[in-house]
This record gives structure tokens, C-alpha cells and sequence, in this order.
């Protein structure tokens, strides 16, 4: 079942130098039970994308007129983009979505003890009693993996260790039990060994609370082991979408190829690594034609560099956005041999 | 001290006290304790661990930045040799033209009111190794170029680069007064991807032309196990296992080393999940486990671990390790 729609999502910011792309006519599909991962590297836009979820981007993002955010739930359909007053909001935020972030000792509150903080949003989004929402938040706290649960509740997010702290904001998210759980980075700030226990709690979670995640990271190796479908984006745009197989054993895409070359990999240190050539263009700079032709190998004068390609179908549920895949581009070569 | 070591290190301990109380001692954090190794000269020499491990402070230690509390530190080049642990004031001047750091995040290691040229040149300034500003500016360019930035940009500030080109800058900075000997904390953690092999491939370039010994300390194994010859890995404040790269990742004998190996997610959707866990995390070094460090996340444990310390001892060439059952 579809839980959450995005059609077409375009977003700027209004800043001093211009206005500036962040997310360029994206549109992706999240079902329930699924885990969505999104990939990219810094200033791809990603969180952007997430945050435009729980309509949490500051007062200067412009969306384009065709952005559309629908969230289904049992009795009704949520027009997110539409939300204005922080009543309706509170449906978004932190009611049917929840977020975890990436440095969670950024987003505790550093003067209010975690078990209060759970209280609190449990009293905003639910219509259980003090004592009731305390419960739960022991108990919740216990479900992830912290010891002495009722001890930790009384305590403050600096007496929590890191890995410690991300368990906490885990409970904290779920505590609510979102339809959708947006998880924005949420193993790397951890150590491999910690990261490896998190990953192994989400992933019980959500087959125990059956929920969807949209998963974001630039760690490709931690969607593998996380993921059920992947979406690649490059400043701004959605490159290649797949299943976890599909885009990580086949990729498809110049740009998805070339994050997987330049990864270490155990298995073959031998290899050199290959970098994708050059840097990511400042946002002010946003190439004209395709998004990632200044980099990429392929790259065709007077087709890259004119015209926007669309997501072009490769096999079922995987397709990239590449002229290099359509027939056009072959006959191109033949015309240029010839 | 072998004959090819560049730095030598002897039972080397950094401890922190932690304020002062009314009675009693003090709490010590013992950030580094007991740790000897030797790095051979000309190598890529990785260091690795979690966070809390102690990596940062020995390689600080190694330059002189960190208090030494007690052991010693040996550095040796064609040209001297010095004892760091007990060095002179104008030494340890000399020694800071031969070691240098490259740090971690460049965003903030660069000035943001500096041009890139200034930057680069401030060592040779502040050390007096030029005399005249053509002088300089020769060396500013030569190293520039080596680490291929493009030579325009020397006029620009920092903050019109990206990531990838701001690591490039401090490496240049680093570079620029040619040590020998380079310490790279975290060099390429804060950087993604495509960029980070990018900055791998010039460090080895740099390396091969420069014939530096690199001190390389880091988070991730794989990177590590792409770009060092040989690894140590410290838990606590010890080393618990050291190896040539190949022999540490084929044939890995401490089971700390073995759980750190397999926690490193899969790239392969198909291997989900097969991981060997390791519980818990790691305790407060102030309070350290008796025995054996990882006593207490360690599947092998036995009593013996609780109590005795377990020796370091050579498995093979090159390979060391501190565990009763390897």
C-alpha cells in the first residue's frame, strides 16, 4: 500500500547571491513496510527532500508550483505542502512521520532530561495521561536496547554515550508509532560496532511496527545491508531509482557507477580507486541540460549539455536518468562514425 | 631502535588528570598506556580504532602535542636523531619542520580571511626556511602544483572551495616545509566518496614523490586497507593486534580485530546480517577493565583475562598481538 506520494517536488531558496535549486523535480513512492533508501553526496539535496516531508524547510524555500506531497493514512489523504497552521502540522510532525537525526546529541535538548522529552511529544501526539505517556517511554527506551530503562529516563542526553543517545532518539521516534520514520543519517556519527547494532535494531523495528523508513545516507554499503529499493540523487535530481540488487550489482548510471568505484573495497585492494572527476558545481553554478554531464565520462556535446534526460526504464522498478541508455544515443554514434 | 624505524615508540603512556578533588587522587583518563611500536621508514602506517581508542593522542604525542607522561619517543632520519620525550627547546624546533599534521575537518583548518597563498606559505614564514617573497612564492607553487591545485586559485580565499579542494590546500600547507614525517588524523573522514578516493590517490602520488613516512589515523578499515602497509589496531589506550595489511585482514587474530572486520557493512545486498556482533560499548577510559581491556565485550573471555594482562607477542613476522588465545 502506498503510504506517501511525492510528484514532482521542486524546491528553492531565496539567498542573498540568487535563488538557488535545491531540489529539482523529484517524485518518489514510499510504501508501508518498505525501507526507501536515499543516496547522495553532500549537497545532493537529500535532506532537503526529506525535511520538505514534514514541511520543516525554513521560511525562505519556494516550491515550484507543481510539487505535490500527499500522505495516505486509514481514514484520510494529507496534502503536506498545504499544511499552514502548527495544529495541522502536528500530523507531519512527529504524529504519522517521525524523524531521527544524524548527531543526536544536537538534538536533545541539553536542559531537559530525555524521559521528559518523550513525555512531552507523547502528551502533543497522543491523548494518554502523564503517567501513562511515562510508561511508555520506559518502555519504549527498554525495547531498544538500553539497560536500567526507569534510570536512563531521569537522566540527560551527556550522561548517554553516543550509540546510547541514537537508541534514545530511536524510542523517541517510534514512541508515537509514526506511519513513516525519516532517517536522516542516523549510523554516521556512530563507531562500525555501534553502527552495526543500530542498523540490526532498525531493521527489527520495522518488522515488528511494520512502517515504512525512508533511509538517507552517502554510505552505499550501509543501504546495501538496510534497504529494500534505492534512489540515487545528484544536486538536486533523482539519477537512478531501483531495488537494492538492481541499482548496487547493476548500476545503471554514470554517476551511481562512479560512487561505486571510488568505495575501498576489501575484497580487492588491489584495485586502484577511481574518483569521479573534478568537483560537484556550487548550487550557483547548476549545470544547464543534464545535472552531472561536467563529470561525467560519457558526456556528448550538444545532447548532455541541451537537454534534461528523463527516467528512462531499464528492467521493472529500475530506471536512470541517462541519454547514454536510449536508442537515440546509439544512432548518434553511428551518425558521427559515418 | 631498528635500523629502519622512523619513529620509535617505548611503553609510551599519556594520561590526563581530570580537575582536582578535595581528597584522594584525582580520576586519570589513561588516553594512551603502555603502547610501543615502531614505524618503518618510507611507510603508509595506519592506525586505527574506535572513537575513545587513543589514536588521536598517540599520533599527537608523536608530535610533541600531547603531554608525555611517562616511556619514550624516538625519531630518526638521515640527517638526526632525537629523543622526544626529553628533547630541547631548539630541537623540538627543528622537529617541527620535520613533522607535520594534516587535520581532519577542512573547514575548519583554513583561515576564511587568509588567501590560499598565504596559507600555504605561512610555515616557510613562520620557520624562516625562505628568506626573500620569490623564494616563497617558488615553493608555494611547487607544492601547489604537486598537489594539484590549480595555481590561479592561489589568489582566491577559502571559502570559494569545496571540500575536496580545501583538503588539497591543507595538505599542500602540510607539505610545504617538506617533512619527513606526516601525521593525517581523520584525513579524508569528513569528505564523500568520489572526493575521498580522489585525496587517497594523492596522498600515495605525494608519497612515492616525496618518500615521506605517513602516520595515517583513522576510523575506517576500508580506506585503511587500501592505503597502509601495515596496521595496528588500539582499543583503550593499547595496541591489541599489529600487521603488514594483507596478513591483518586475511588472517586476523584478535577477536576485537575480528569484530571490527565484520562490522563493516556489506556491499553485497545478498551477505545482510551475517555480521559477528560485538555487545555493549566501549567503557570509560577512566576507569578501564581489569586484565584484558575488552574482557568485557570479548566472546572468548575466561577468568584469566579478568585478572592478567595478556603479553604482546609476535605471531609471526610483522605480526603482533595482545590476546591469551591467539
Amino acid at each position: 500500500m502506498t503510504l506517501l506520494t511525492v510528484e514532482n517536488l521542486d524546491l528553492k531558496f531565496d539567498t542573498d547571491e540568487g535563488r538557488i535549486t535545491a531540489v529539482d523535480n523529484v517524485s518518489f513512492e514510499l510504501n508501508s513496510g518498505e525501507v526507501l533508501g536515499l543516496v547522495g553526496e553532500s549537497g545532493s539535496g537529500k535532506s532537503v527532500t526529506a525535511k520538505s516531508l514534514m514541511h520543516l524547510n525554513p521560511s525562505n524555500a519556494v516550491y515550484g508550483a507543481g510539487s505535490e506531497i500527499y500522505l495516505e493514512l486509514e481514514r484520510d489523504v494529507v496534502d503536506v505542502l498545504s499544511l499552514k497552521s502548527s495544529r495541522e502540522l502536528k500530523i507531519v510532525r512527529g504524529g504519522a512521520i517521525s524523524m531521527i537525526f544524524q548527531e543526536p546529541m544536537a538534538s536533545f535538548a541539553p536542559a531537559i532530561t530525555i524521559g521528559a522529552q518523550m513525555v512531552e511529544q507523547l502528551l502533543i501526539h497522543s491523548s494518554l495521561s502523564k503517567k501513562e505517556a511515562a510508561e511508555l517511554s520506559v518502555e519504549m527506551l527498554d525495547r531498544v536496547g538500553i539497560s536500567e530503562a526507569r534510570h536512563r529516563f531521569y537522566q540527560y542526553a551527556f550522561e548517554l554515550s553516543g550509540g546510547m543517545r541514537q537508541r534514545a532518539m530511536i524510542a523517541m521516534a517510534l514512541s508515537t508509532k509514526p506511519k513513516v520514520l525519516i532517517a536522516d543519517e542516523p549510523t554516521t556519527a556512530l563507531d562500525v560496532t555501534i553502527q552495526a547494532q543500530v542498523l540490526d535494531l532498525m531493521k527489527e523495528l520495522v518488522a515488528e511496527f511494520g512502517m515504512a523508513i525512508l533511509f538517507i545516507t552517502h554510505d552505499l554499503s550501509v543501504i546495501a545491508q538496510t534497504a529494500d529499493r534505492v534512489a540515487v540523487m545528484y544536486l538536486g535530481r533523482i539519477l537512478e531509482t531501483g531495488t537494492v540488487r538492481q541499482v548496487i550489482q547493476t548500476p545503471a548510471h554514470p554517476y551511481t557507477q562512479g560512487l561505486l568505484n571510488s568505495l575501498p573495497k576489501l575484497d580487492a585492494l588491489d584495485e586502484p580507486l577511481t574518483p569521479i572527476a573534478g568537483d560537484i558545481p556550487s548550487p550557483l553554478e547548476r549545470p544547464p541540460g543534464c545535472v552531472f554531464h561536467t563529470r561525467c565520462p560519457k558526456a556528448k556535446p550538444g545532447v548532455c549539455d541541451q537537454s534534461i534526460p528523463d527516467l528512462f526504464p531499464i528492467d521493472s522498478g529500475h530506471t536512470a536518468a541517462c541519454f547514454a541508455l536510449t536508442q537515440e544515443w546509439s544512432d548518434i554514434d553511428q551518425k558521427r562514425t559515418a | 631502535m631498528t635500523e629502519s624505524s622512523h619513529i620509535s615508540v617505548r611503553n609510551l603512556s599519556v594520561h590526563f588528570v581530570l580537575g582536582r578533588q578535595l581528597f584522594g587522587k584525582p580520576p586519570v583518563v589513561r588516553a594512551v598506556d603502555e603502547v610501543s611500536l615502531e614505524i618503518p621508514k618510507g611507510s603508509f602506517f595506519g592506525l586505527v580504532g574506535e572513537s575513545g581508542s587513543g589514536k588521536t593522542t598517540l599520533g599527537r604525542a608523536i608530535l610533541r602535542a600531547a603531554p608525555i607522561t611517562s616511556g619514550q619517543i624516538l625519531y630518526r632520519d638521515d640527517e638526526v636523531e632525537y629523543d622526544l620525550s626529553n628533547i630541547a627547546k631548539e630541537q623540538l624546533k627543528d622537529y617541527r619542520q620535520r613533522a607535520q599534521l594534516i587535520f581532519q575537518d577542512p573547514y575548519a583548518a583554513l583561515s576564511p580571511r587568509m588567501t590560499v597563498r598565504d596559507i600555504i606559505a605561512e610555515p616557510l614564514e613562520v620557520m624562516g626556511i625562505t628568506n626573500t617573497r620569490a623564494e616563497t612564492d617558488d615553493r608555494v607553487r611547487e607544492i601547489a602544483s604537486k598537489c594539484r591545485l590549480n595555481l590561479e586559485h592561489l589568489r582566491r580565499f577559502p571559502h570559494a572551495f569545496s571540500g575536496g579542494q580545501r583538503q588539497r590546500i591543507s595538505i599542500a600547507r602540510a607539505l610545504v616545509c617538506s617533512p619527513r614525517f606526516v601525521v593525517a588524523d581523520e584525513s579524508v573522514a569528513a569528505l564523500d566518496v568520489s572526493i575521498q578516493a580522489d585525496i587517497l590517490n594523492l596522498l600515495e602520488s605525494l608519497r612515492g614523490e616525496l618518500m615521506n613516512t605517513f602516520l595515517f589515523i583513522s576510523h575506517d578499515l576500508r580506506v585503511v586497507a587500501h592505503i597502509c602497509d601495515t596496521v595496528a589496531v588500539m582499543y583503550l589506550g593499547t595496541l591489541v593486534e599489529s600487521a603488514p595489511t594483507r596478513s591483518l585482514f586475511s588472517n586476523p587474530s584478535h577477536p576485537y580485530t575480528k569484530a571490527l572486520l565484520s562490522a563493516i557493512p556489506s556491499l553485497d545486498p545478498d551477505v545482510r546480517g551475517k555480521a559477528q556482533k560485538l555487545e555493549g560499548e566501549i567503557p570509560s577510559p577512566v576507569t578501564p577493565p581489569s586484565g584484558c581491556k575488552f574482557h568485557t565485550r570479548c566472546s572468548l573471555a575466561e577468568e584469566r583475562c579478568r585478572s592478567e594482562a595478556p603479553l604482546w607477542r609476535e605471531l609471526s613476522e610483522g605480526h603482533s598481538v595482545a590476546c591469551h588465545f591467539a
